[in-house]
């Protein structure tokens, strides 16, 4: 339910946004930031009203470091194969003509 | 950099305001900070929408750099899953639902909260900041060594805004409208799969 919100919101903006594209728009920059600092906000309020939290905040965050090296190893891993495919084999054809 | 300890500084001053009571009523019951998503996601909406020249750019690119975007998400899930079988408290999916924030730590914190609570939702804050620095401190290293699409790929969702400038300099001017592009493309993808993944 919340994502058709979110979505629809989001393109709403985007069609919005497209509308008003000879305003000058350089604050929405600011508002956006704002919201950012708003939410995590809100979120730390959430976590530390939450006791299980912040007893395993180790884990936590032993946790988050090892998705994180899962997830750049393989992006940089899949990237670089996409780099060997679409380039190597670019500069091998310049080099020959 | 500053951006991210900003945010992080916000973070940890919900914390402390919270655990030492230092506000007399529960904002959570209000659910204040979903509504402060919407008006997030109209603004982030207006931003592209307001710029349609960086979208025309898109039409001069090699039509194979599209995929970056494709082994951007494939490595990291790959990667994810091969991580969840370490972690016996995570299942496949919730580990999925971190990686998918690919370095939009804002956005994917606060929908893994809305689908699956605080707990899932500050590792991910915490997983998508640390991509995010990966991305500032690793790009020199691994644009030398793992090809200059490297940078752009680790840099997930980021790479439009804030780690633009550092993958312009090591990977080079002609890498900028990829750059912006894979940005884009993931920004746009973050809600989508984050939702998936908690879902399944």
């Amino acid at each position: 339910m919340y994502i058709i919100i979110i979505i629809t919101l989001m393109l709403s903006g985007l069609i919005a946004g497209y509308l008003a594209r000879r305003k000058n728009l350089a604050s929405i920059h600011k508002v956006i930031t704002l919201l950012i600092w708003t939410l995590l906000f809100l979120l730390g309020i959430e976590v530390g009203n939450n006791k299980t939290i912040i007893n395993g905040f180790h884990t936590i965050g032993l946790e988050a470091l090892l998705i994180t090296i899962g997830a750049v190893t393989g992006s940089t891993l899949a990237s670089w194969a996409l780099w060997i495919i679409v380039f190597k084999k670019n500069s091998q054809k310049g080099a020959e003509r | 950099m500053k951006g991210s300890i900003t945010i992080v500084g916000f973070f940890v001053l919900g914390i402390l305001v919270s655990y030492y009571h230092l506000i007399p009523f529960n904002f959570a019951s209000f659910n204040l900070s979903f509504y402060t998503l919407c008006g997030l996601m109209f603004c982030v909406g207006i931003s592209v929408g307001c710029d349609p020249k960086t979208l025309l750019s898109f039409r001069h690119l090699d039509p194979r750099i599209a995929f970056l975007p494709l082994m951007t998400i494939l490595g990291t899930l790959t990667g994810c899953i091969a991580v969840s079988l370490f972690l016996k408290e995570r299942s496949v999916s919730d580990c999925c639902a971190v990686g998918s924030g690919f370095g939009y730590y804002s956005l994917s914190s606060i929908l893994i909260t809305e689908y699956k609570g605080a707990e899932l939702g500050t590792i991910a804050l915490l997983s998508n900041i640390l991509r995010e620095i990966t991305a500032l401190l690793f790009t020199p290293l691994l644009a030398k060594h793992f090809g200059k699409l490297s940078p752009i790929s680790i840099g997930g969702a980021t790479t439009m805004d804030t780690t633009l400038p550092i993958i312009t300099q090591y990977s080079g001017r002609e890498f900028v409208v990829v750059s912006i592009f894979h940005g884009c493309v993931m920004d746009f993808s973050v809600p989508f799969l984050v939702t998936f993944f908690c879902s399944i």
